[in-house]
């Protein structure tokens, strides 16, 4: 018994020890529970790397569409149930409960209201770091139709749209594929498996815009406006989509609803930790011997799942940098830490960082950190909608910032005014770009300032003082009245002759 | 002001110099303003096609009737199509006229996403992304840009001479586990080299069509290795189910 536990993480085993608190009268032993791992028969997505027919036909052999009916006719109350019990928190990167969230749709007295009712599906997957939603679309493309229905049934909706990245070209062309065999057969549309429930599913693609992953950006954007998020509230529950009562939901999420419904909630909750159950789609690129995306169980330790799933680290575990575990919004962590995380809500919330959609971007020593971070300043002034003044203004400043930060070009007491700056635009914007552009310089400044330092103290002994904003002290014409706070004067020991 | 400006004068220079005489700098990805020019004026000729209005259907029909404008952007895609990869001052025009839409309501959806092209692009547009992911991933996107940079002559933002190429740097294109990738037309090139790269652009001006996906061998994105998941048969229908639903 022990000595099968002797190989895993440490935190991991202590866990299964507690877990194994029995009585004298106890004769057989429970067995060890190892979060990782997973069965080929408990994931969820059997054709995740398209290797067999993504179509009706294989869908069909693989147990998609299998006695739909019978879940549909549960009624929305156990469906929701049933995701209540199995504890599913939105994949999209928050992490809200799902069955929570799906049964604000149902507040009492719903039926009288004659407006029509949307389940969108969020595929813009434009976080980068993640690929996952993009290989259900392209494998397993029945498994979210099916879900949309399911999901739609527990809200009672009348339709789904599917809001797919406009670059998705071909996943949305088989998601359309899908669709359209779906209809042919009578699983949507007018009576719906026969269950006597009509609901019909709509692709909808957008045109290149990040922001557009916001819930209300997606919205407005699916409404045939620019894509700029809205202020809640109201919420989408109340008035979202065309002004009617909406929900937004990921992919993921929606497509392992019919799964969850057939197999039980108990055994969806019985991956992973409490509170983090279930399985997981995970993407890993950057320095990784094999980046691949993999379905696993929730609360696996990150090490093991970099090594079992994706040949480890280039150049061994030693040569590892930093992980960013879910997608760039997130902060970095060190080696250190990246040892001992298990992969989930909570045990990353309590190193500083976030699951976020499940999007591991491994870098190793050759990384120079700085500029990584700086190419997400860069994607977030990009990306930026322009509508909140923190976030529009912002972007650009840490953009540039950490432009000069890369070169060192900067005073040590500007990585001080970053951070305000980052502090200045979380929390005061409609939507969470701001907050996802802070994060992963506040996360930068956290672990590895003292490699911006150094960068900025090279920087100073190669070409001299600088002022705030980048320009050379050697520069400047101090005949002229140069404003104090450029902080020339902080720097320059030797008055000008 | 004055002593001001004269402190950050150097930094001003590095970005490029400008005499107060020029007009403002103008970037591709945002450039908001419509300016008339001999291809692209109030009197470009656009009318949608047969093939194209029968696409607009379908589309329409899948919004509520009094959202008609909710198809703008779908409609658009189809204009930019037919259009050969971008879209006139007339061709939005001719969505608004469609779509019963203020034509300016129309020009605020195309210039805010990335996707719509006001300015002509060439047939093989290509876009390299070079998010952190593809930055950092496989041989590093960096190595792509130079390679591409070298092969055609253009830096990031220009066409070729030959008029066959349109070269621009994006932002995340979502295929991260298979980087660095990059997109022409439609198709996504993914696991590249430079030598890959090259490969593909020379067919591509050869008028050929390399095939699409992974340029390593890898069938989408499982490890290259070998599987390390789903190496078993795929379950069946009612297979591990609830006794309800076997």
């Amino acid at each position: 018994m022990l000595k099968s536990t002797a190989a895993l993480p440490r935190s991991v085993a202590r866990a299964a020890v507690r877990q194994q608190a029995r009585t004298l009268a106890t004769v057989t032993d429970t067995p060890v529970h190892i979060h990782g791992g997973l069965r080929d028969q408990d994931r969820i997505f059997t054709n995740v790397h398209a290797r067999n027919d993504w179509k009706l036909k294989g869908a069909l052999s693989r147990g998609d569409w299998h006695r739909t009916k019978d879940i549909l006719l549960q009624g929305d109350a156990k469906i929701i149930q049933t995701i209540k019990d199995s504890g599913l928190r939105g994949r999209g990167g928050a992490g809200f409960p799902s069955g929570l969230k799906w049964s604000f749709m149902n507040k009492p007295g719903w039926e009288k209201d004659p407006r029509p009712r949307y389940l969108v599906v969020n595929a813009d997957e434009g976080e980068p770091g993640t690929c996952k939603d993009r290989e259900i679309m392209r494998g397993d493309p029945h498994k979210l139709v099916e879900g949309c229905l399911v999901a739609g049934r527990s809200m009672n909706a009348t339709a789904a749209y599917i809001y797919i990245r406009g670059e998705f070209i071909e996943e949305a062309h088989r998601m359309q594929v899908a669709i359209d065999e779906a209809y042919a057969a009578g699983l949507i549309g007018k009576n719906a498996c026969g269950s006597g429930y009509d609901f019909d599913v709509y692709v909808h693609r957008g045109a290149g815009a990040y922001i557009c992953g916001e819930e209300t950006a997606l919205i407005e954007s699916l409404e045939g406006k620019q894509g700029k998020p809205r202020l809640k509230p109201p919420f989408p529950a109340d008035v979202g989509l065309f002004g009617c009562p909406s929900t937004v939901a990921n992919v993921e999420t929606v497509a392992v609803a019919p799964t969850i419904a057939r197999r039980g909630g108990s055994w969806f909750a019985s991956f992973g930790r409490e509170r983090n159950s279930g399985t997981k789609l995970f993407c890993v690129s950057g320095h990784v011997n094999n980046p691949a995306v993999f379905e696993e169980e929730m609360s696996m330790p990150l090490k093991e799942m970099l090594e079992r799933h994706c040949g480890g680290i280039r150049g061994g575990w030693d040569n590892l940098k930093g992980i960013i575990p879910g997608g760039c919004s997130v902060p970095v962590i060190n080696r250190e830490v990246s040892a001992k995380v298990l992969m989930d809500y909570d045990s990353l919330k309590d190193h500083g960082t976030a699951l976020g959609t499940g999007a591991i971007i491994v870098m190793d020593n050759s990384v120079d950190m700085i500029k990584a971070i700086a190419r997400f300043a860069k994607f977030y002034k990009h990306e930026s909608c322009g509508q909140c003044t923190p976030c529009r203004e912002g972007t650009t400043w840490m953009m540039n910032m950490m432009d000069r930060l890369v070169e060192g070009r900067a005073q040590e007491r500007e990585i001080d005014m970053l951070l305000e700056l980052t502090k200045q635009v979380e929390g005061h914007t409609i939507c969470a770009l701001g907050d996802a552009a802070a994060w992963p310089i506040q996360g930068l400044m956290k672990v590895y300032r003292p490699e911006v330092e150094a960068r900025i103290a090279e920087f100073k002994a190669k070409s001299g003082d600088v002022v705030f904003g980048g320009e050379l002290v050697k520069d400047i014409d101090f005949g002229r009245a140069i404003p104090d706070s450029l902080g020339a004067h902080v720097e320059r020991h030797v008055a000008a002759p | 002001m004055s002593a001001l400006r004269t402190a950050l004068r150097p930094a001003a220079r590095a970005v490029g110099r400008r005499t107060i005489s020029s007009s403002s700098a103008r970037r591709s990805d945002n450039l908001m303003v419509h300016r008339d020019s001999a291809h692209n004026n109030p009197s470009t000729p656009f009318e949608f096609n047969a093939d194209s209005k029968k696409q607009i259907e379908k589309i329409v029909a899948r919004y509520p009737v009094q959202y008609k404008k909710a198809a703008v952007m779908p409609v658009l895609d189809v204009a930019q199509r037919q259009n050969g990869g971008w879209v006139s001052l007339t061709a939005m025009n001719a969505v608004a006229k469609l779509l019963d839409m203020n034509p300016m309501r129309v020009y605020e959806v195309a210039s805010f996403y990335t996707m719509y092209n006001r300015e002509p692009v060439a047939p093989n547009f290509v876009q390299l992304c070079t998010t952190t992911p593809c930055m950092l991933g496989g041989c590093g996107s960096n190595k792509i840009l130079e390679a591409i940079t070298n092969h055609l002559g253009i830096t990031p933002g220009h066409s070729t001479k030959d008029g066959k190429f349109t070269f621009i740097e994006v932002e995340c294109l979502g295929a991260c586990s298979n980087a660095p990738m990059m997109q022409i037309g439609d198709e996504f090139y993914e696991d590249l080299t430079p030598e890959t790269t090259v490969k593909i652009l020379d067919a591509l001006a050869k008028g050929e069509k390399p095939k699409p996906g992974p340029q390593s061998g890898r069938h989408t994105s499982e490890n290259s290795a070998g599987l390390t998941t789903l190496l078993e048969k795929p379950y069946g229908p009612g297979e591990h189910c609830l006794p309800e639903f076997q």
